[in-house]
C-alpha cells in the first residue's frame, strides 16, 4: 500500500477550532486527505479525534477555520449537504435500527439516493418498483462485498458485535461514498474480526476508490493499513505523515507512553 | 443410439433433449440464477477449448480448487471434454496439504475460486514446479497481483471462443475420442492412514454406480439438490455431479458456506445427504431456539415430539399403528412437525441419507420421527460410495442395508467385508503396490471394514478389519462398536475398550465433565473438579446404567451377546491429546492407552476391589504435574438374552 501516489486533494481542513465553553477540543488544526488515501488519525481519549470527524461531516460548526471539500470552501459543513456530496460515515458506539433486518439497514444507506417520495414509495408500483430493484440490487453488491450474506434477513439487534460493526460499515457504502469517515470501525473486536476488517477497508478503499479517513487506537492496525497518520493531543496536531515517519516521531511517543515534554507541559496547561 | 457413456456425451443429450430445462443454479446477489443444460454446454465447450489452448491435454491433470460453484462444475466437465482428469482439493487444505497433491498428481493447470485459493497456490507454487497457469474465477483483490501465473476465467472462455470459432466441431471431436473406461476423475482419499491418495474412478465407475442408486430410489429428472459438501469429496462428486449428469436433476448451489440452511429453505431439496455431523448441528440449532420459546411453545414442542417418537418411525415405515396414533400424529404435524420440517428445509426431502460414521440414535430418531425418510448407506471413495444402502420401510439404526444395484459384497473369513461392484475403482493414481494390496486375487476390493450380515441380510459395520479381536471364547470383539455405543451417551465422553485375547470386554470411562457436572448440580452433589466428580459413587451408578443399558443392547444380538462389558473404571482424568491419548482429530488411541496405563488394564482383569493410579499430566502452558486417585473396579449385570432386557 505505501508508495501509492497521492491523487488531489480531497478535503482540506484549515485552522479549525473548536470550543465547547472552556474546553477546546480543536486548535487550529490544519490537514489535509487526498483522492483515493487511507488515511488515520490518531490520539489519546479526549485528543479531539471524533470532533474533528464531526467537523468534518457537518454535525459541529467550527469556530475559526474553513473546510474545502472537493473545491468548495465553506465556514461549516452542513450535515446533508456532506451526505449528498458523498461523504458518509460510522459511528464509535454503533448506530443502527436494531429492530430492522441487515437488508433494511442497508437500504437506509440509498435513502439520498432514491428521488421518489414515500407516496410512490408505498405504492410500489412501475417506477417506484423500478427504482427499488435497482437500489435493491446495489445494496446486495455490498452485502456480497462485505460477506454478510448469511445474516441478510437477521435483525442487526440479534448480531454480534463484530458484525454489527461490518453492517455499519455496509450501509456507509451503500450510500456510494467519495469520502468515508470511520469512527473506530475495529474498537472491541477479536484478533480475527479485526483482521477481516481490515481487508474490508482496504477493499472498499481499492476496488469502489473510496477514500477513507479513520480513527483507531490499535497502532498495529494503523501502521499495517494507513497511507498516512495524522496525530492528534489535547486538540492539537502533533504530526502529519507515512506510518514510519509519525512512529518515529518523539512528541508523538511521548503523547502515547505519557513520557513529560515540554510541549506536552504546555499542553496540559492549555487544557486546564 | 446407445445410452451415453461418458459425462460429456451425457451433458451434450441432455442439452439437445431436454436443452431448456435447469442444470444447475446459484445464489447471487440473493437472486436465485439458473443456467439450462444448453447454457451450460455453451459455457462448457467456451472453457474446453480455452483449456485446450492453454495447454491442457488428454491424460493430464486439472486441478479445482474452491467452494460449490457453477464455473468449478463447468471446470470438471471441460477438462472430462477434453479427456484430461479434474482433481478437485479439499478448499479449506492449508497450503501445505494443498502441495503433496498438486505434486502428486502432475497438475500443471488450476481452475480455483478467489483470492484466497490463489493465495495458497502461490504460496507453494517453489514446491510445485510443474505449476503454470492458475484460472480464477472471482478478480476480487486480485487486481494488483503479478499476472505472470493467473488468467481470468473469462478471459479463458474469450479465448475458447475464439477456437470454437476458427475450428468448428472441435470441441465434438474431443468428445468423441473420450472411452467410457477414461479415467473421469481422481479423487484424494483424506489420508487418516499414511499419505493421501489419488483414486481413480472411471466414467464407467461413476454412472453405472449412480444409475444403480438412481433406479433404486426411483430419482427422476425433477429432484432438486443442494450441493453444499466439499467438491473434493466423493460424497458431493456421487450425488450431485454424477447423478446430477445421469438423471438430469437440478443443482443448486448455496450462496456461501454461512448460509446453507437459509438456501436449504428455499429450495427445499427432494434429494439430500448429510453426514451425522450436519444432522447434528441442525438439531442443536432447533433446541436451542427452542430453548428461547415461551412456555406454551415449549410444550407443545414437548408433547408433539414425544407423540412424534413414539409413532412416527413406524408410521414412515408403512407399518401398522392404530388409528388414535395417526390422528394424533397428524394433529402434531400439522402444528410442529411440518413447520419444524419446513424451517430445517426438509420439507421436500424424498430421499435423505446420511453416512460417513456411526449416527447416534437420538439424532437418527429424531429425523425419521420427524417423518423424514433418512437412511444410512455404506461405501467408500474406491467403491464410488453405494455399496450398501437400506430399503425404504427397512431401516435400521444398527444396519446400512442391503447391497445396491450390481454389487457384490462378501465377508471373507478374517470377517472383512469385500466388494465386487462397477463402481469398484481403477486404481490409486501412481501406487501399483498400494492397489494391489486393496484387491483380492478375484477382484474383490478389500474395504479394511469388519461387518456381517445380519437376519435380514442387512450388512452391520462394527468396526476397522484390523482392530477387531476375539475373546477367548472366540466371541467377536469390536472394540470402536462397544465404544460409540458408549459414547452415545451425553454423560460418557471417551470410552476405551479392552478384550482381545481376554476372557471379557471391559471399557475405561471418561466422563462429560459439562453434562455429568450438569447433572450433579441438579443434584445438589457438590465436586470440585473432574477427578472429584468421577470418584463420586452416584457417577459410578450413572455410568453403570449407561454400560448396562449398552449389555442389553448387545444381548439382542448373537453375535455380540458374548463381548458385553464385564467390568469397567471411570478414568481420574480427561483423555487428552496434549498427553498423546487421543489425535488431534479426538480420536482414541486405544494401544498407547492401553500401554501406558497397564497397570489399570490389568487391574480390570484381577479380583482387587480398586486400583491405585499416579499419571503424569501436561498443562497447557507446558508445565507437567501428577494426579493420583483410587479407582474402584465396577461391575457391571450381563444381560443373557433378549427376553431378559425385556423384564429388565
Amino acid at each position: 500500500m505505501q508508495g501509492k501516489v497521492p491523487g488531489p486533494v480531497l478535503l482540506e481542513v484549515r485552522g479549525v477550532s473548536l470550543s465547547f465553553g472552556g474546553v477546546h477540543a480543536l486548535r487550529e488544526v490544519d490537514f489535509h486527505v487526498s483522492e483515493g488515501e487511507v488515511c488515520a488519525i490518531i490520539g489519546p481519549n479526549g485528543a479531539g479525534k471524533s470532533s474533528l470527524l464531526n467537523v468534518i461531516n457537518g454535525v459541529y460548526a467550527p469556530g475559526a477555520g474553513t473546510i474545502t471539500y472537493a473545491g468548495q470552501t465553506r465556514r461549516a459543513m452542513h450535515p446533508h449537504a456532506a451526505a449528498a456530496q458523498g461523504i458518509a460515515r460510522t459511528f464509535q458506539n454503533i448506530a443502527l435500527f436494531k429492530g430492522m433486518s441487515v437488508l433494511d439497514n442497508v437500504m437506509t444507506g440509498r435513502a439520498l439516493k432514491m428521488r421518489r417520495g414515500v407516496l410512490w414509495q408505498a405504492l410500489y408500483w412501475g417506477p417506484a418498483e423500478k427504482e427499488e430493484l435497482e437500489h435493491r440490487g446495489r445494496a446486495e453488491k455490498i452485502i456480497d462485498f462485505l460477506q454478510i450474506e448469511h445474516v441478510r434477513r437477521t435483525p442487526v439487534g440479534r448480531l454480534a458485535y463484530g458484525l454489527q460493526k461490518r453492517v455499519e460499515l455496509a450501509r456507509a457504502l451503500a450510500a456510494e461514498p467519495r469520502l468515508l469517515l470511520l469512527d473506530e470501525p475495529m474498537a472491541g473486536m477479536n484478533i480475527e474480526e479485526k483482521q477481516d476488517m481490515c481487508r474490508f477497508i482496504l477493499d472498499a478503499n481499492d476496488e469502489l476508490g473510496v477514500t477513507v479517513v479513520l480513527i483507531e487506537h490499535d497502532m498495529a492496525v494503523v501502521m499495517d493499513i494507513a497511507d498516512r497518520v495524522v496525530v492528534l493531543d489535547y486538540g492539537r496536531k502533533i504530526a502529519d505523515g507515512t506510518p514510519a515517519e509519525v512512529r518515529a516521531n518523539p512528541e508523538v511517543i511521548a503523547a502515547y507512553l505519557g513520557v513529560p515534554t515540554e510541549a506536552d507541559e504546555r499542553a496540559v496547561a492549555g487544557a486546564g | 443410439m446407445p445410452a451415453p457413456d461418458t459425462f460429456p456425451r451425457l451433458l451434450i443429450e441432455h442439452a439437445q433433449t431436454r436443452g431448456d430445462r435447469p442444470a444447475i443454479r446459484e445464489k447471487d446477489l440473493g437472486i436465485w440464477q439458473t443456467w439450462s443444460w444448453k447454457q451450460v454446454l455453451d459455457e462448457v465447450r467456451s472453457l474446453a477449448c480455452g483449456l485446450h489452448t492453454l495447454g491442457l491435454r488428454r491424460g493430464e491433470t486439472l486441478a479445482i480448487i474452491g467452494d460449490n460453484r457453477p464455473r468449478l462444475y463447468w471446470a470438471m466437465d471441460a477438462a472430462q471434454a477434453l479427456g484430461a482428469i479434474p482433481v478437485p482439493l479439499y478448499q479449506d487444505a492449508v497450503a501445505e496439504e494443498m502441495a503433496f497433491v498438486l505434486s502428486n498428481a502432475e497438475v500443471r493447470i488450476a481452475v480455483v475460486e478467489d483470492q484466497e485459493q490463489v493465495d495458497k497456490l502461490l504460496e507453494v507454487k517453489a514446491r510445485c514446479p510443474l505449476l503454470e497457469i492458475i484460472v480464477y474465477d472471482d478478480p476480487r483483490g486480485l487486481r494488483h497481483y503479478d499476472r505472470g501465473l493467473l488468467r481470468s476465467y473469462d478471459d479463458v472462455q474469450g479465448v475458447g471462443r475464439d477456437l470454437e470459432r476458427s475450428q468448428p466441431g472441435f470441441f465434438e471431436r474431443e468428445v468423441e475420442q473420450g472411452r467410457s473406461s477414461d479415467v473421469a476423475v481422481m479423487l484424494y482419499t483424506s489420508g487418516t492412514t499414511g499419505t493421501p491418495k489419488g483414486v481413480m474412478l472411471s466414467h464407467q465407475n461413476l454412472i453405472e454406480t449412480g444409475r444403480g442408486g438412481i433406479q433404486r430410489e426411483r430419482l427422476t429428472a425433477d429432484e432438486e439438490v443442494l450441493a453444499y459438501l466439499p467438491m473434493a469429496w466423493v460424497g458431493d462428486h456421487v450425488f450431485n455431479y454424477s447423478q446430477g449428469h445421469v438423471a438430469g436433476f437440478c443443482v443448486s448451489c448455496p450462496e456461501s458456506p454461512d448460509t446453507v440452511l437459509t438456501d436449504m429453505r428455499e429450495i427445499g431439496p427432494t434429494y439430500f445427504f448429510a453426514p451425522p455431523r450436519v444432522l447434528e448441528n441442525l438439531l442443536t440449532t432447533v433446541s436451542i431456539r427452542m430453548e428461547d420459546a415461551s412456555r406454551f411453545k415449549r410444550w407443545l414442542y414437548a408433547r408433539c415430539m414425544s407423540l412424534a417418537r413414539r409413532w412416527g418411525p413406524a408410521i414412515l415405515d408403512g407399518k401398522p399403528v392404530p388409528l388414535v396414533a395417526r390422528v394424533g400424529y397428524a394433529l402434531a404435524d400439522l402444528f410442529i412437525l411440518g413447520p419444524l420440517r419446513n424451517v430445517l428445509g426438509f420439507s421436500r426431502v424424498r430421499v435423505a441419507y446420511t453416512a460417513g460414521e456411526a449416527i447416534g440414535p437420538d439424532l437418527f430418531r429424531f429425523y425419521r420421527s420427524l417423518g423424514v425418510n433418512l437412511k444410512q448407506l455404506y461405501g467408500s471413495t474406491e467403491t464410488s460410495v453405494l455399496v450398501c444402502i437400506q430399503p425404504n420401510g427397512q431401516v435400521k439404526l444398527e444396519s446400512v442395508g442391503t447391497p445396491a444395484t450390481g454389487v457384490e459384497v462378501r465377508i471373507s473369513a478374517q470377517g472383512e467385508v469385500q466388494v465386487k461392484s462397477p463402481g469398484v475403482f481403477r486404481g490409486y493414481y501412481k501406487a501399483e503396490g498400494a492397489t494391489l494390496e486393496s484387491m483380492t486375487p478375484d477382484g474383490f476390493f478389500r474395504t479394511g471394514d469388519a461387518g456381517f450380515f445380519d437376519e435380514d441380510g442387512h450388512l452391520r459395520i462394527i468396526d476397522r478389519a484390523k482392530d477387531v479381536g476375539r475373546l477367548h471364547d472366540g466371541t467377536l470383539f469390536a472394540p470402536k462398536y462397544l465404544e460409540n455405543k458408549l459414547k452415545f451417551f451425553p454423560f460418557i465422553k471417551e470410552a476405551v475398550a479392552f478384550g482381545d485375547h481376554r476372557p471379557f470386554a471391559t471399557a475405561f470411562v471418561c466422563i462429560d465433565l459439562a453434562a455429568v457436572g450438569n447433572w450433579a448440580e441438579r443434584r445438589n452433589l457438590p465436586y470440585a473438579g473432574y477427578t472429584d466428580l468421577a470418584s463420586q459413587t452416584a457417577v459410578h451408578e450413572l455410568v453403570r446404567g449407561c454400560v448396562e443399558e449398552v449389555n442389553a443392547a448387545l444381548a439382542a444380538d448373537p453375535r455380540l451377546k458374548g463381548s458385553q462389558l464385564r467390568r469397567f473404571l471411570v478414568l481420574h482424568k480427561e483423555l487428552d491429546a496434549d498427553d498423546g491419548e487421543l489425535t488431534r482429530t479426538r480420536k482414541v488411541r486405544r494401544g498407547f492407552i492401553a500401554e501406558k496405563y497397564a497397570p489399570l488394564v490389568e487391574a480390570l482383569y484381577a479380583s482387587g476391589p480398586s486400583v491405585h493410579v499416579e499419571t503424569q499430566v501436561r498443562f497447557e502452558d507446558g508445565r507437567t504435574g501428577m494426579v493420583q486417585a483410587d479407582l474402584p473396579i465396577l461391575e457391571a449385570m450381563i444381560v443373557e438374552d433378549e427376553a431378559a432386557r425385556r423384564a429388565a
